[in-house]
């Protein structure tokens, strides 16, 4: 099911949580709602839901207007961020509690019910845990009976929040995967809220980047990454070196490769894998970078190079490149190096 | 055995501790059984199942149980509506919960007693358009009980509706649970363990009451007498070994239905907890 | 039992907003009438009628019912019991929460419900077992007498039994706040050179101070307002063993209502003192 989202405004007092969102998401999708704490991301999921109610704007579900509906009656499976499982029932119970509550001509038979949650939980690789309570469950298997819960009564849309918001790190990286390959076979249409833009690459398929109740960018993980709209969402989305031109020796940067040519704007991001370095042959004394250190990332090294401003300052610039191209260089700490900037995103 | 070697006054404060609880409350308490063991079993139930106590007992737990009853319904309406609406007044009537606890027992009773007696405004009221008497039957005594018991239902459910998690009622609205399902199915399992607390504790309460009661109750003898007046009655008749037995099986009757209430909220508890031994994983 | 005594920030009674969790007016409005007329009927009637009662002959009479010597010695006693007991179990609440909460031992559980124990007994019985013990027939009875000492029927017996009844306020009110703060602030002040009592004083007793405060006031509300137990010991002697709410009895009995009005209007009063007081530390400890 598509959802499309018309000039969505919210406010909690003089607070604006969302302003003027515009938002259309094709069926099928794994979108990630991305963006820092407060700038209400999870208050748009909220409203996609029904459990807020929006100031202004329209909430589209397969092009029909479910604006005023309940959430009771608008076919989302919700997946709360601390799960909201119901700790006075069994996990079979939770699991099976939207069936239980479809009125009574709808409600299926209790065989259908019991065949239903043992697949659900089968689907999520937990029915052994079936008549347990959920304070007897670990994180990571709260979230997924959440999940289940969410999905007996065949939602047409899943939003989950903070999905992975309160689970170990080591959980939470089997639970990215396992989201991914469950979303490819369900097909279901489903929005997840994060502020790990890790994540967001990772899990989803288009990644909504959202800052002061405002869509900055919308697009697949990929181009965000390559193409940042602007200089917020260059900065969130991966690591980036951040050169103000004013500020910077625009000679030095020239012979980087950042000629005056290519100039759209006064600052420039360039990711540190853009950045390439070889050991330095010159002598020149002013506006040399130096190695200060590195660091192993696995196949990736981080490079911390420290440049000496003409104007007696330095500023630390980052760099990465794979081991063994960096064991290539025989770089020691301290040694100067010439740097060549290959691509760099510019804004204003 | 301190927890921590540095802290000082262990032995200060738990000598003075154990020696005021002996000598206020452990050797006092202790005269009730060693004053029972002047009485031979047969002498005991020839006490207890005289008439005029068996139908004591009968008003009192059968009073403090419908008071409770009467009591846990509204007060969970009360609790309820302190915690999740908003209204004019909220925070006054938030204070008033306690008066029961803050009134002088006695003040409580002359009050009541003026209230519904047959030419006070209310009793005259209820007798003139239902015809019913409440003051000296057993229904005053409910009405004393009542209002005894408002506190204990109040303040035992507030805080549970207080912490409840919210997300788990939404969770329940967008599995398409209507309002009354999440009531019925979601919030009040919840809530159900505090209320029958509040519940046990008002009961408690009630079947030891005595201030508040004796001036509406008209202590009739096999109508509207109830237990403590009729220790009161032995004991100013100089009979304390009929005091005694009296107070000691009500005070027994009130401890083994406080326990089996116990039991039941730790069933209820446990169920939820049978399996945690296993390991998790 | 915890929930009784513990007290709630009337701060948190805000009502949510969250649109999932509003109920439709008509429940609302519906609940609120019935909840606020249940309390009107149960507790704003009769504290409207005590002040109604005791004004009823004019203030006047209102005046002479306070100014009977009957009256003002039901008060004197009401006030030296108070001062005796709200004390001694001041000092105790703070003992005892001190030995349970900064140190293990054997048989604490047990301990803890042991001081729980006078809450769930009935105050007629909380008087009949002094009785028992101090009464013409009691343990004591013959040795009292012999020395010529009364305790039943006389001022001692009271206080004894009010001991009784007031025992648990403040211990209750202490032991669980002390066991979640922990011993950490006491032990770096120890551990920093200050004496025992040093840290007491400037470390232990300025964070238990306002549910220290709290605990004294339910303690003297009802030390002040006890009537089956002490009832049951004073023999009603007027002028000499009637407190006021023993003093309220006798008169409403008498068919004096404006007495017994005026009476219960003071104890009336102090429970709305009372009330207030227990609402501003409330607030207080919730801004702790």
């Amino acid at each position: 099911m598509s959802i499309l989202l018309s000039n969505i405004s919210k406010k909690f007092g003089t607070f604006t949580a969302l302003d003027n969102i515009n938002l259309e998401i094709p069926e099928g999708e794994l979108v990630a709602l991305l963006g820092p704490s407060g700038c209400g991301k999870t208050t748009l999921l909220r409203i996609i839901a029904g459990l807020e109610s929006a100031d202004q704007g329209r909430v589209l579900l397969s092009g029909q207007d479910r604006t005023d509906h309940d959430v009771s009656q608008r076919g989302i499976g919700f997946v709360f961020q601390h799960y909201a499982l119901f700790r006075h029932m069994t996990v079979f119970e939770n699991v099976a509690f939207g069936l239980r509550v479809k009125p009574r001509s709808e409600r299926p038979g209790e065989a259908v019910i019991r065949k239903k949650v043992h697949d659900l939980l089968n689907l999520v690789q937990l029915d052994w845990l079936h008549d347990r309570y959920p304070d007897q469950l670990s994180g990571g298997q709260r979230q997924r009976i959440a999940l289940a819960r969410a999905l007996a009564v065949e939602p047409s849309v899943l939003l989950l929040d903070e999905p992975f918001g309160a689970l170990d790190a080591s959980v939470r990286k089997d639970l990215r995967q396992w989201l991914r390959n469950l979303h490819h076979d369900l097909n279901v249409t489903s929005i997840f809220v994060t502020h790990d833009q890790e994540e967001a690459m990772e899990v989803a398929s288009q990644v909504v980047v959202l800052n002061h109740g405002q869509i900055e960018q919308q697009g697949a993980p990929g181009d965000i990454y390559d193409n940042p709209a602007n200089a917020f969402v260059s900065r969130f989305i991966g690591q980036t070196n951040v050169f103000y031109l004013e500020e910077q020796d625009v000679d030095w940067l020239q012979t980087a490769g950042l000629s005056n040519a290519q100039r759209q704007g006064k600052v420039a991001h360039v990711r540190p894998h853009d950045i390439i370095i070889e050991k330095s042959l010159a002598d020149g004394d002013d506006g040399f970078v130096t190695l200060k250190d590195w660091q192993h990332l696995g196949s990736l090294i981080r490079i911390e190079l420290v440049k000496n401003g003409s104007n007696g300052g330095t500023a630390s610039i980052y760099a990465e490149m794979p081991n063994d191209q960096f064991r290539r260089l025989h770089l020691s700490r301290g040694d100067k190096v010439d740097l060549r900037i290959r691509h760099a995103h510019w804004f204003h | 055995m301190s927890k921590s070697s540095i802290m000082p006054g262990f032995r200060p404060t738990i000598g003075f501790t154990l020696i005021y609880l002996g000598l206020v409350v452990l050797i006092p308490l202790s005269t009730l059984v060693f004053k029972s063991f002047q009485l031979n079993w047969d002498d005991y139930v020839h006490i207890i199942t005289n008439k005029r106590v068996l139908s004591s007992f009968r008003v009192s737990f059968s009073t403090s149980l419908a008071a409770a009853l009467i009591a846990g319904f509204f007060g969970f309406i009360v609790a309820w509506v302190l915690v999740r609406y908003s209204f004019y007044g909220k925070r006054f009537f938030h204070a008033l919960i306690d008066l029961p606890f803050a009134l002088p027992t006695a003040v409580a009773g002359i009050v009541l007693a003026t209230i519904f007696q047959p030419s006070g405004f209310l009793g005259k009221l209820l007798i003139d358009t239902f015809g019913v008497q409440v003051a000296f039957k057993p229904l005053g005594i409910v009405m004393a009980l009542i209002f005894i018991s408002i506190p204990f239902v109040v303040r035992t459910v507030e805080p549970v509706l207080l912490e409840f998690e919210s997300s788990m009622e939404e969770a329940a609205s967008s599995l398409g649970a209507t309002r009354l399902q999440v009531f019925g199915k979601i919030i009040f399992p919840n809530v159900f363990p505090a209320l029958l607390t509040g519940f046990a504790l008002a009961f408690a309460r009630g079947v030891g009451e005595y201030g508040s009661v004796i001036f509406i109750a008209g202590n009739i003898p096999y109508v509207s007498e109830i237990v403590p007046l009729l220790i009161v009655t032995k004991l100013e008749q100089y009979d304390e070994v009929g005091a005694t037995a009296i107070a000691l099986t009500m005070l027994v009757i009130s401890f083994v239905l406080l326990l089996l209430i116990n039991l039941l909220q730790l069933c209820g508890c446990a169920s939820a907890q049978d399996n945690s031994k296993e390991v998790r994983t | 039992m915890n929930a009784i005594a513990q007290p709630i920030n009337p701060a948190r009674l805000v009502a949510r907003q969250q649109k999932v969790l509003q109920d439709a007016d008509w429940v609302r409005w519906g609940l609120v009438a019935i909840a606020v007329g249940f309390i009107t009927l149960f507790i704003c009637v009769p504290l409207g009628l005590v002040i109604f009662q005791a004004f009823s002959k004019g203030i006047a009479a209102y005046w002479s019912a306070l100014s009977q010597p009957d009256t003002l010695s039901a008060i004197k006693l009401t006030l030296l019991t108070a001062l005796v007991t709200v004390p001694l179990n001041t000092v105790f609440g703070v003992a005892a929460a001190w030995a349970i909460t900064r140190f293990e031992f054997k048989g604490k559980s047990l301990l803890t419900t042991l001081i729980d124990l006078p809450f769930s007994v009935s105050p007629v019985i909380s008087g009949l077992i002094f009785v028992l013990l101090f009464g013409a027939q009691g343990w004591f009875g013959e040795w009292l007498s012999a020395h010529d000492v009364k305790i039943i029927f006389a001022v001692p017996g009271i206080i004894l039994a009010t001991l009784f009844i007031t025992f648990p306020f403040v211990a209750r009110q202490l032991i669980p706040l002390m066991q979640e703060m922990g011993n950490q602030e006491e032990e770096a002040a120890l551990s920093l050179g200050a004496s025992g009592w040093r840290t007491f004083w400037s470390v232990t007793i300025p964070n238990i101070k306002w549910a220290l405060l709290y605990g004294v006031l339910l303690c003297n509300a009802r030390a002040m307002g006890e009537f089956g137990a002490v009832s049951v010991v004073s023999g009603h002697i007027r002028g000499l063993t009637n407190t006021l709410p023993l003093h309220v009895e006798v008169s409403y009995n008498d068919y004096d209502v404006v007495g017994a009005f005026a009476g219960a209007s003071i104890l009336a009063g102090l429970a709305i003192v009372t009330l207030i007081l227990k609402t501003a530390l409330e607030w207080r400890q919730a801004n702790r």
